[in-house]
């Protein structure tokens, strides 16, 4: 049996009219990569850009809390087309599963990420943001696979632990030529240039810090409420960076 | 509908495939769809035909085979059909796993000792099973 995995073939003929598809990434949990995503998402949006989110972590979605929506089916057109949110395209397995956990291997992890970027018809979008799953493990390697322009954004902490992660992806994404734009220190509570350094010596751009706002907490699902916080402000400041189309491989 | 974007993927992953081989645009595609993903034949067949109506200079015919699903607990072993676990599924749950397959593990359990934790052997969703230039 030839057994052709029929869904790559149109994965790239779903996002032809994306002109840019960024991988919010962080190896650790609980660094703020889901607040980032949906917040970059916003501020581009904001910004007069068509954008789209995709929430890719299956384990602990979360997009949609922040955001503060209840998830209502995507419409049927020979495939499936994301609600618009806040004016972002959003999809997320949150559709499928609603309040039921999805205790999925990683072979199914596999096939349910490929099921999802076969079916879902994004259109013309400025930028595509992808909430990735954390980690390096099966999830994370079947985006690369099947998601050739990908452009990689970094969130670490500046914790030591959460960056030997980050160090790690670095090297992986650099092994196989994936472009990084660089790496947002998040939750930054002391002053210390650990992060920068660290991310100069691996030649990745350190493109800013966004210092540990007690108040994004009682935001979350409020795009209103985020918008005002401390933590929008430092993340506005970060986004000119994010719009240049320099690349480090 | 989803069975039109089944049908897209079918045809592009097989003109693809006989092009990479250097095949002349007459084809047989032989297509397996799997029990658990709910596809509607008939629909699936239209839209198959009225996608290759589009394409310039391709002849080809399909060959359309169904494939019950079987699944297998990773906890106790026990192998069951999905028609004892799909009576229980509501229409909704019914539609998303047609969506996402694997989805089927947030609303089944293996009927013997009630784990999540199964492997799909058999039946999933849709594969191409064999593209020949005829």
């Amino acid at each position: 049996m030839l057994g052709i995995d029929a869904r790559f073939s149109v994965i790239e003929d779903r996002l032809k009219g994306v002109k840019r598809i960024i991988a919010v990434s962080a190896c650790k949990g609980g660094v703020g990569k889901s607040v980032i995503s949906c917040s970059l998402a916003l501020k581009l949006a904001e910004r007069g850009y068509k954008v789209g989110l995709l929430d890719l972590d299956f384990f602990s979605p979360s997009d949609h809390m922040i955001l503060g929506i209840k998830p209502a089916f995507p419409q049927e057109e020979k495939g499936l087309l994301p609600p618009t949110i806040y004016g972002i395209k959003f999809m997320s397995i949150i559709y499928f599963i609603e309040d039921k956990p999805a205790p999925l291997r990683g072979i199914d992890v596999s096939n349910a990420i490929i099921e999802l970027l076969a079916i879902t018809i994004w259109k013309e979008l400025d930028f595509l943001i992808i909430d990735m799953p954390p980690g390096i493990g099966d999830a994370t390697l079947e985006i690369i696979r099947a998601i050739k322009r990908l452009e990689f954004l970094l969130v670490s902490t500046q914790s030591k632990l959460a960056w030997e992660s980050v160090e790690r992806m670095i090297k992986m994404l650099k092994q196989q030529s994936i472009p990084v734009i660089g790496i947002i220190e998040n939750m930054k509570q002391k002053d210390s240039d650990f992060i920068k350094r660290n991310a100069k010596d691996l030649g990745i751009r350190y493109l800013g810090a966004i210092k540990f706002d007690p108040g994004l907490e009682d935001s979350l699902s409020s795009v209103e409420k985020i918008s005002k916080t401390e933590f929008a402000k430092w993340l506005e400041e970060i986004i000119p960076k994010l719009l240049q189309q320099e690349k480090f491989k | 509908m989803h069975e039109w974007s089944l049908a897209q993927a079918v045809v592009k992953a097989a003109t693809d495939f006989a092009n990479k081989n250097g095949f002349k645009k007459r084809i047989k595609v032989s297509v397996l769809l799997g029990e658990l993903q709910q596809i509607d034949k008939e629909i699936f067949t239209h839209a198959l035909e009225e996608i290759t109506k589009e394409l310039k200079d391709w002849h080809i015919t399909y060959e359309i085979k169904e494939e019950k699903a079987k699944l297998k607990c990773r906890t106790c072993g026990f192998e069951w059909n999905l028609s004892e676990t799909k009576k229980r599924l509501s229409e909704k749950q019914a539609e998303f796993i047609h969506f996402i397959p694997d989805i089927a593990h947030s609303y089944m359990q293996c009927p013997n000792c009630k784990s999540v934790d199964f492997e799909i052997k058999k039946g999933r969703g849709l594969s191409i099973a064999s593209v020949e230039e005829i």
